[in-house]
């Protein structure tokens, strides 16, 4: 499991680029009634996009994302939805704190994020932070309406 | 001949040296608000310090003195306009300005037959308070079709206005593009036909001599904050006979003459009959300072200089060959754009990493989009004070576009 001290800045750049420019998990589902979903969009920047889920028997089977989103909004919910597909609600929870911690500089479990680390400076542009929890937080709340 | 070095001696947030992200400010924001000189913070300031007191509700001297000061802010703003001071109605901004004159005239005058004709390139400002109105009233929304650059001519409004219109609403410079529209030429046309011309002033007013009798505009709004004065205070110019037949948008102390239990009210004549409640006081001492300053400056010169600026930064840009411009042939101080392959709300997250303040994204014109065809776009608007360094360092930043990510790694 990579670390931010094993991540040279080369290698975090090259992982968001990759994302943003080759997003894996950027589409609308073949088939929206399986899925939750939930509108991110926000007054202070241009994003606006849906995140969508499908969960079956406590896990989480599909992620999805599509819209309009800026580099590091689009580049952080393709990489949530990595991060959450296969695992069970309470793990995707977790890690999803985990990564809400880490944006905003407070502990955070760095084994939980793998390539999500890469965001790790985003406080370093205080505008961009919402971008980069947006999808983040939708997905969040997917979970919890998922577990009702 | 503007030296922007020796006016910037004038404002704290140069002589501060502000920086951001570490390096020194380079403010290219100015179509969304303008630095402040001292002697607007001195005439705030002063409000309070040597002059406090409520307008028209007592008998004693430094009362007086405060309606004798708006009444003088008045007089100034006529000479600034060429209109009559009792033509001129404090609001709050340009917002609150086109929303009174929506709410004041279209509502009380429009009908389900009628007309109201606005274009693509117009702020939200001036396109919601329509759409309230044609919600209220029946009246319909029409645009006036802009030209293959973005302009608006007097040839479309020809080819758009019926005898069905009732108000054309329009920005005298664009927020986005930068274009100069034909007032005058359209306020005939819009004249002819019976109808009148709202004209949008936020971008104009601050950047260029105006004379309203000149150009025969029904309507001009304008905001303070973006011509050096505070914010939170804006002008509504009304030709007299049209404010007189103008419903009050709020009503309450200071604008009546008398009322009775009965539910009977009469209210002042205008401008007074549209200044319920309490005003913004320092706000108006601090406009009052800011267009003498502005008038001391000249503003034909502050319009001459910011071509320049606009021209030179078409140039600069066009040479690096990373940008794509959407208003180059645009005459006012403001320069839409994106850096090649980057996302603008990216672009300006990088700007912001080299300390330059530019804004992303629709700029509160969204329908706008549909027209230039990109999601979104960078804008950097330029005033009186802003210099040629300013200018290269944004085109610096544009050469180094493909580093956006170093906003975050350096």
């Amino acid at each position: 499991m990579p670390t931010s001290i094993e991540l040279t800045p080369e290698m975090m750049r090259g992982i968001i680029m990759d994302h943003y420019q080759n997003p894996r998990h950027k589409a609308k589902p073949s088939d929206p009634k399986a899925y939750l979903s939930l509108h991110a969009s926000s007054t202070n920047c241009i994003d606006d996009f849906d995140v969508y889920l499908k969960g079956e028997k406590g896990k989480v089977v599909d992620a999805l994302w599509d819209g309009i989103a800026c580099t590091i909004s689009s580049a952080s919910t393709d990489i949530l939805c990595d991060r959450v597909i296969g695992e069970d609600y309470a793990l995707a929870e977790k890690t999803i704190q985990s990564y809400l911690d880490m944006i905003e500089e407070k502990p955070y479990d760095a084994s939980l994020l793998d390539e999500a680390i890469v965001f790790v400076n985003t406080g370093k542009q205080a505008a961009r932070i919402h971008c980069a929890t947006m999808g983040w937080t939708a997905m969040k709340e997917l979970l919890e309406k998922e577990e009702k | 001949m503007i030296d922007p070095y020796k006016i910037r001696q004038d404002f704290p947030m140069y002589r501060n040296q502000i920086k951001m992200q570490g390096k020194p400010l380079v403010w290219l924001d100015n179509a969304s608000t303008t630095f402040k000189p001292d002697c607007v913070l001195n005439a705030v300031e002063e409000y309070y310090t040597h002059a406090t007191s409520n307008s028209h509700r007592g008998d004693y001297d430094l009362c007086f003195a405060v309606d004798q000061k708006i009444l003088e802010t008045r007089q100034r703003l006529g000479q600034f306009l060429n209109c009559k001071p009792i033509e001129v109605v404090f609001t709050s901004g340009t917002t609150n300005s086109i929303n009174l004159v929506a709410f004041g005239y279209g509502v009380k005058f429009l009908t389900k037959d009628d007309e109201i004709l606005l274009t693509q390139a117009e702020h939200a400002s001036n396109v919601l308070p329509w759409f309230k109105v044609s919600e209220m009233t029946g009246a319909k929304i029409k645009y006036i079709p802009l030209d293959k650059d973005g302009r608006l001519t007097v040839e479309n409004l020809r080819k758009t206005i019926t005898k069905h219109t009732k108000i054309v609403a329009v920005a005298q410079v664009t927020n986005v593009l930068g274009y100069i529209a034909p007032i005058k030429e359209l306020a005939q046309v819009v004249h002819d036909y019976g109808a009148l011309l709202v004209c949008d002033g936020a971008q104009s007013v601050p950047h260029m001599p105006i004379d309203v009798k000149d150009l025969d505009v029904d309507f001009l709004s304008f905001s303070g904050h973006k011509l050096c004065g505070p914010t939170g205070i804006g002008v509504l110019y009304g030709k007299y006979d049209l404010l007189c037949k103008m419903e009050p948008f709020m009503t309450g102390g200071g604008m009546n003459a008398k009322f009775d239990m009965c539910g009977d009210a009469q209210y002042l004549e205008p401008p007074l009959r549209f200044e319920a409640g309490t005003q913004n006081i320092e706000g108006i001492f601090g406009l009052d300072a800011a267009i003498q300053y502005l008038m001391g400056i000249g503003m034909a010169n502050i319009n001459a200089y910011e071509e320049e600026l606009k021209r030179y930064a078409v140039s600069e840009l066009e040479k690096t060959g990373n940008a794509i411009l959407y208003n180059s042939k645009s005459e006012a101080g403001i320069v839409t754009f994106n850096i090649k392959d980057v996302f603008a709300q990216d672009a300006a997250t990088f700007l912001n990493s080299r300390g330059i303040a530019c804004r992303s994204g629709q700029h509160c014109a969204k329908i706008l989009i549909d027209y230039l065809g990109v999601v979104a776009t960078v804008r950097a608007s330029f005033y009186f004070y802003t210099t040629k360094e300013d200018i290269d360092a944004l085109v610096d930043a544009v050469k180094h576009g493909k580093e956006f990510l170093n906003a975050y790694f350096n």
